[in-house]
């Protein structure tokens, strides 16, 4: 083949996250993004649905990173990821995920704390 | 679905190395895990690992790790390796955990070829490790889609 297929972009994330919360709680935020995960390996023997991974999911508050996780093929289609974060102040909170071939999906989210 | 099982199992028999490979680890499996270990003492205390005794759908297991920890920046995890023992290739995630977080919890979901028994690993600031491990059984793996 000569020619690529454009990449579409990647879905839109989905964060559930406390708009607010008091000094020092600590929050639960939950993270989905569509995604097929496709490790190149499944169905091998009936012909293989071509490689296409998320690699990398990063969580900043205030712009430094707070939680990030490194993907591999053990992770199941359309991540869904859970984790906790302690917040002292109002901050700005921003995920970004990363695919094998450097297209990125974004969310933002603000809690109000005090 | 059952299908796809029996002609999986056929070409098992059929490809008798790849068969071999399967019944056993997964290659590279004991070189990642003592790349994270690096020489140092393992505890089995301090964390915990749930997983479903019995999946119905290897594509899509529920996964929680949950250590122990203060979560001061004088005490707290780094990082947590999740292993699966019997896939083809046992990397799932590698967790960057920060004291920012306040709780050592991540939960997920993960892909499980078949029954076998899932590892994680943590690694604290100090340098410690702390290991769990969970059995879970497969009723349809996740590799076969």
């Amino acid at each position: 083949m000569t020619t690529t297929p454009a990449l579409v972009p990647l879905a839109q994330p989905r964060i559930r996250i406390p708009r607010s919360a008091k000094p020092g709680e600590v929050i639960e935020i939950r993270t989905l993004i569509e995604h097929p995960m496709e490790s190149g390996i499944r169905g091998r023997q009936e012909g293989a649905a071509p490689r296409d991974m998320l690699t990398r999911l990063v969580v900043r508050m205030g712009g430094e990173t707070v939680f990030a996780a490194d993907l591999g093929n053990g992770t199941a289609a359309n991540p869904y990821h859970v984790f906790f974060l302690r917040m002292e102040r109002t901050s700005d909170l921003e995920f970004t995920w990363t695919d094998e071939r450097g297209r990125v999906a974004r969310a933002t989210a603000r809690v109000q704390v005090g | 679905m059952a299908g796809a099982r029996r002609r999986g199992l056929l070409l098992g028999l059929v490809a008798l190395p790849a068969g071999i490979a399967w019944a056993q680890e997964a290659p590279g499996l004991e070189a990642a895990m003592q790349g994270v270990i690096a020489g140092r003492p393992v505890e089995e205390a301090g964390i915990a690992l749930r997983l479903p005794a019995q999946a119905e759908n290897g594509g899509q297991v529920p996964l929680t790790v949950a250590v122990e920890s203060p979560m001061t920046a004088a005490d707290h995890v780094v990082a947590i390796h999740v292993f699966a023992t019997r896939n083809p290739t046992p990397g799932v995630a590698v967790f960057h955990l920060s004291p920012a977080l306040g709780r050592a919890e991540v939960q997920t979901r993960i892909r499980l070829a078949e029954d076998q028994r899932v590892v994680a690993l943590a690694v604290l600031n100090d340098g410690r490790i702390r290991r769990a491990a969970a059995e879970t059984r497969v009723a349809t793996g996740g590799c076969l889609g």
